[in-house]
């Protein structure tokens, strides 16, 4: 990357640390930093989406709905997450396939699973087989978000029942007695005052997502898990001009401050909103604040 | 082939004995079971181990955390800090690195890199983390007329802890430590997933699940096999749990006792 990088022989040092850092490989694992912060950018909304469709389902009135919801919810439950991460890939892209199949090869006859094989049409494929490198990683990841969105959805569900719950019922009961009908009490009462009770768990969920977010190497993403295994392993000489034994343990020490520094800012961060959104607020912590400026 | 063979060619497979060959076709629905059911015994085990060992250093890491002494609160805190704030998944990959190299320094380390004590040092000092945090909790929320119960009783040092405030710790922080158990054995998935090398195929409940959707390119069997059998130990975790909750709360009124809430929060 630097001028005098060009002779890697002549350099030592910090200088040589510089050129190394700057190859083109370690390019790839900024770029993946990028990968992950755009999968938080990405599925935390996503999630939180998930999550309000489901925390809603589940207190709806109408029983096949809630029994869907109170499902989705429980179903992270007792199972080990890591076990949905490797289940939903395949079978989301599976049932993508499928459909796809069924749409577009309505005279296919054979069975779509033969023994070991799962067995679509060629126009049914995803993506395509002819389609370029960026696509087949694009949809690649376009699988992982969404797995990361089913998952944690179920989790921001779990909150944003229990803080639906908390809202009190008093709120809901004068929205009734002012007439509001049942969609309007839900959007204009009870919808904006859950967040206050929502917040804690949904920070809390972050700092989840925060540390989820390795597992996209599992997910067979190119993430910074991959790139640290790929650029740590021994480099010979006749290989690179960058020669190094292993040095795994110190990409993975990096990767461990990294996460470290992200989580601590995030602490950060997510108290200075609490202490925002808390302020005047009529609970604990509101009361706490109040006190403590008096 | 029947069942029973399955059973005791593949009961023990993950332990190394029986059949050496993993099925290759034909997969049927009872090789499935008994390989996924054998790989639990190492989600077992490091649940287990690491749980029972952890939890003295929990204890430890959550009176440091308590102290005045800068001295001992600063190291308790940065230990908590530094396990809770990073992924367990780094966590693995770095310390299998790091055994790696002090291999080569010294043969005493030959063991750590293989995954029955190695990735146990690791759950050992994740779960001790996560529990002092708890502990440490329920350590704050002691009410305050037991300890000045305990100092009118004359009780000082360590049977006041001992008697008085150990166990109240222990009766508060229960139901949040039922809830740290169940998410160990879930992260114990994680293991042979993150460089500890599955030695001839001898892996994790997880491990075989993955080989099973890996060859059979179907995921809806062996998932929801693993998803059952991880339901149960859940269950039995809750379940035993329930009985030293009982006793830790028997003291207790009936209606001042907490059940245990099974509220499902962390994934590390």
């Amino acid at each position: 990357m630097f001028a005098y990088c060009s002779d890697p022989t002549t350099l030592d040092g910090f200088t040589w640390l510089s050129c190394y850092l700057t190859t083109g490989k370690h390019m790839s694992i900024y770029w993946a930093v990028g990968t992950v912060l755009l999968l938080l950018a990405i599925t935390a909304p996503t999630a939180l989406a998930f999550g309000f469709a489901g925390a809603s389902a589940a207190r709806s009135a109408i029983a096949p709905l809630r029994w869907i919801g109170k499902t989705y919810i429980a179903i992270v439950r007792g199972i080990p997450d890591i076990a949905f991460f490797l289940f939903f890939v395949i079978a989301l892209d599976q049932a993508f396939e499928y459909l796809r199949h069924k749409v577009k090869c309505p005279d296919w006859d054979e069975p779509i699973r033969q023994g070991n094989d799962f067995v679509v049409c060629t126009a049914a494929k995803l993506p395509l087989g002819n389609a370029p490198q960026w696509v087949h990683e694009t949809y690649g990841f376009f699988l992982a978000v969404l797995t990361f969105a089913i998952v944690f959805g179920a989790f921001a569900a779990n909150v944003l029942f229990g803080a639906m719950r908390a809202v009190p019922k008093g709120q809901l009961e004068t929205a009734e007695a002012y007439g509001m009908n049942q969609r309007q009490t839900f959007w204009r009462v009870l919808v904006p005052q859950m967040w206050v009770y929502a917040l804690p768990g949904l920070s809390n969920l972050w700092m989840v997502l925060i540390k989820a977010t390795p597992l996209l190497f599992l997910l067979g993403v190119e993430d910074i898990v991959y790139w640290a295994r790929e650029l740590g392993g021994a480099k010979q000489p006749q290989f690179t001009d960058y020669p190094h034994p292993d040095w795994r343990m110190w990409y993975f020490g990096a990767l461990l401050i990294f996460y470290l520094c992200f989580t601590k800012v995030s602490e950060v961060v997510l108290d200075r909103i609490m202490a925002r959104l808390t302020h005047g607020q009529a609970t604990a912590a509101g009361e706490r604040q109040r006190k403590a400026a008096a | 082939m029947s069942c029973w063979e399955t059973i005791a060619d593949y009961a023990l497979r993950s332990q190394g004995f029986g059949e050496r060959l993993l099925p290759r076709t034909d997969f049927t629905l009872c090789q499935q079971f008994v390989l996924i059911g054998s790989g639990m015994i190492w989600n077992i085990y490091f649940g287990i181990f690491a749980l029972v060992s952890g939890f003295f250093l929990a204890t430890a890491v959550a009176l440091g955390k308590a102290a005045e002494n800068p001295l001992v609160r600063k190291p308790a805190e940065w230990f908590i800090f530094l396990f809770r704030g990073s992924p367990l998944f780094i966590q693995f990959f770095f310390a299998y690195f790091v055994f790696l190299s002090l291999k080569g320094v010294s043969s005493f380390f030959d063991p750590f890199t293989s995954a029955w004590l190695g990735a146990l040092v690791v759950l050992f000092l994740n779960t001790a983390a996560y529990s002092g945090e708890i502990f440490y909790g329920a350590l704050q929320s002691i009410p305050k007329g037991d300890t000045e119960a305990a100092d009118a009783y004359g009780l000082s040092g360590w049977s006041r802890f001992r008697r008085v405030i150990w166990p109240t710790m222990l009766r508060l922080a229960w139901p949040a430590y039922t809830n740290e158990a169940i998410f160990l054995f879930h992260a114990t998935t994680l293991v042979f997933f993150s460089g500890f090398p599955a030695t001839q195929q001898r892996g994790d409940a997880l491990y075989y699940a993955n080989y099973f959707a890996d060859k059979t390119f179907n995921p809806f069997v062996p998932y929801p096999i693993l998803a059952g059998y991880f339901i149960l130990l859940t269950l039995v975790v809750i379940g035993l749990f329930g009985l030293v909750n009982n006793r830790l709360n028997r003291h207790l009124p009936q209606d001042r006792r907490k059940s245990i809430k099974y509220k499902p929060q962390v994934i590390r």
